[in-house]
């Protein structure tokens, strides 16, 4: 648009404007409203993705922003893929994908199939237990290793007074043994609510009818509980579970400010491993590389993953 | 057969699921309680053991959290001449310790002005866009809504690099807008999909009778749509807020001083000396207004969150 152009927008009244913009067609309108969010996406997450798969293969260190780049071709990718350290952490993220996914969907099944009874206050209670995942997993995370003190945290003394074990003999996120329960103790507390909530939108969903024609058909509730509700929710809880899987297999803040990783590197999941690479030691190409890999792990997973979901779906 | 239908069920399945539900929103609450009490515990009593369930309660976390001043004694203080801010007077009428200089209140701000400030952007944004996805034919539109919605999927740790790299470059590095334009960034797939099925469900007749009476498009979209999506709106509104206002990754990797935000900051009051009083007045601050906000919109906050569900 020519400067004169603008001017005269820019002085006209606004009817004016009204006139001019009636002359835009709707695919115009269209553009206008859509390009800033594609805009901004392309800038933010897609030209930063692109730029980090070209990290990955130079042994570039943002330490040193001055000094020459080297293209190392896919020797990063090598290294990270025969690196015992980091099965190391591959298999810390396992045990906490896995513990904390089985937690969670028995946990969060059972509450939405309670609360569905419809018993009274449920909406008040309900509420309440949604809380937790409402709140900063670093400021919870932080708050919990306050929990977990041997000698003074709360944890400990309910441990001690349901079992009688002495609180001071135990420490949940300084032995090695117990910090990887620690951290699914928490996460868990933190998003039962969410499967709950996915689970009860898949029961609030099931029609009454079914049930009644079941009963006709005489089927125990037992029966009516594996034939019916089972299969009903599952699409349900199969996306919870996608939905927590991702989140979980990028887990970061809440487990940084509970264990750091600590002790040793039992708690070290992958995303705390690959910022030590990429903001402690600097090896920003190496840390691309691994972030490319954990990327392209997610969506793979996913996608397999989806494929099964829609699979369920189709029965 | 009972005088209750098969699908209502009986008072004592009513009675043991509200006891079993009940049970386990007690025990889920029990470690919010203890952050609110120990905000307003003294250092000893929050490090009593058996812990102390009743105590005295105290201010001393709360101003040791917002004091600026350094470490002091009450002689010290003392000798400092007339109190100048709210908290030299209640650390004098209490006899209180400070333990040292704190910059809560700057980060508490800087959590607000970003998490505000992106919100709007994203729900402003968002709204254009999903307006124009359920309204016009855009050429390739469901791969457009996928790719938004894939960004959504990518790890901030994958993008981190490069992202910091790119704000140094433009010197937005620990700058209010760089975190605004990024949480925006992060929040717009979210808003975009949510705003998408809100707009969807306002019937078209109501623009088309508008466009009729005389109505421009951009006057249709500000008087008859806006209104009828406020409530969706306000609810993408919410789930934006929520998201910048507990982000971690982000602000402790790319903020350090002048524009980071409380939950970077909360952890380090612990390296100050200890204070868990402190620490938990913290948490309790920022805590507290997601909390009322859960409460308050909880209706409106379970269909945000269960929508991707139902809608698939």
């Amino acid at each position: 648009m020519s400067e004169s152009a603008m001017d005269r927008i820019a002085q006209a009244t606004p009817s004016g404007i009204a006139r001019r913009m009636r002359g835009l067609s709707d695919r115009a309108i269209a553009w206008i409203f859509v390009a800033p969010t594609i805009f901004l996406l392309l800038a933010i997450n897609i030209f930063p993705l692109a730029w980090t798969i070209r990290l990955s293969l130079t042994n570039y260190r943002a330490n040193r922003a001055g000094a020459e780049l080297e293209w190392v071709g896919l020797r990063n990718y090598t290294r990270i893929l025969t690196d015992r350290d980091i099965w190391l952490t591959m298999q810390a993220t396992a045990h906490f994908l896995i513990w904390t996914l089985v937690l969670q969907v028995v946990l969060g099944f059972a509450l939405a199939y309670l609360i569905n009874k419809k018993f009274r206050g449920n909406d008040l209670w309900t509420t309440i237990i949604v809380l937790p995942m409402m709140l900063s997993p670093a400021v919870v995370g932080n708050f919990w290793t306050f929990l977990y003190q041997p000698q003074i945290g709360l944890f400990n003394y309910a441990v001690s007074f349901f079992t009688g074990i002495d609180p001071s003999s135990f420490s949940m996120i300084g032995s090695v043994d117990l910090a990887p329960w620690a951290i699914v103790i928490v996460d868990t507390w933190m998003w039962t609510p969410f499967v709950m909530l996915i689970c009860l939108a898949g029961l609030r969903s099931i029609p009454g009818y079914i049930y009644e024609a079941a009963a006709i058909d005489r089927a125990s509730p037992w029966r009516q509980f594996w034939t019916i509700t089972v299969p009903m929710v599952l699409p349900f809880l199969m996306l919870a579970v996608l939905f927590r899987g991702i989140e979980n297999f990028k887990m970061f803040d809440l487990v940084v400010q509970l264990t750091g990783g600590g002790p040793g590197s039992v708690t070290e999941l992958t995303s705390i491993n690959l910022k030590r690479e990429a903001f402690e030691k600097w090896r920003t190409g190496y840390a691309s590389a691994y972030a490319i890999i954990l990327f392209v792990t997610v969506f793979g997973l996913a996608s397999i993953y989806v494929k099964a979901l829609n699979k369920v779906k189709e029965r | 057969m009972s005088s209750y239908s098969i699908t209502e069920p009986s008072p004592r399945q009513k009675w043991v699921a509200g006891t079993m539900v009940v049970l386990y929103a007690v025990v889920t609450l029990l470690p919010l309680v203890w952050i609110v009490a120990t905000g307003f515990k003294s250092p000893s009593d929050a490090i009593a053991y058996p812990p102390k369930v009743i105590f005295e309660p105290t201010l001393e976390g709360y101003v040791n959290l917002f004091t600026t001043r350094t470490r002091m004694n009450p002689e010290a203080l003392e000798a400092h001449g007339p109190p100048q801010t709210w908290y030299d007077a209640i650390v004098r009428q209490y006899d209180m310790v400070i333990s040292g200089p704190s910059r809560f209140g700057d980060r508490f701000l800087n959590s607000v002005i970003i998490g505000f400030g992106s919100t709007f952007l994203s729900v402003f944004l968002g709204t254009l866009a999903a307006y124009a996805f359920s309204r016009f034919k855009v050429p390739l539109k469901d791969d457009l809504l996928f790719f938004i919605l894939s960004t959504r999927m990518m790890p901030p740790i994958a993008v981190a690099i490069p992202i910091f790299l790119m704000f140094r470059t433009l010197g937005l590095s620990d700058t209010h807008l760089g975190m605004i334009l990024l949480y925006t960034a992060v929040n717009i797939s979210l808003a975009v999909w949510l705003l998408k099925g809100f707009i969807d469900e306002i019937p078209r007749e109501y623009e088309e009778a508008a466009l009729i009476d005389g109505y421009t498009r951009f006057q249709a979209f500000y008087k008859v749509v806006l209104p009828q999506a406020a409530t969706g709106i306000a609810s993408t509104a919410i789930f934006c807020l929520i998201f910048s206002w507990n982000e971690y990754a982000f602000a402790v990797l790319l903020t350090s001083g002048t524009a980071q935000t409380a939950p970077p900051f909360i952890p380090t009051i612990i390296g100050i000396g200890k204070d868990w009083p402190a620490v938990a007045a913290g948490a309790t601050l920022f805590l507290l207004p997601v909390m009322i906000f859960t409460i308050l919109l909880r209706k409106h906050l379970l269909r945000g969150i269960t929508f991707g569900a139902v809608r698939k």
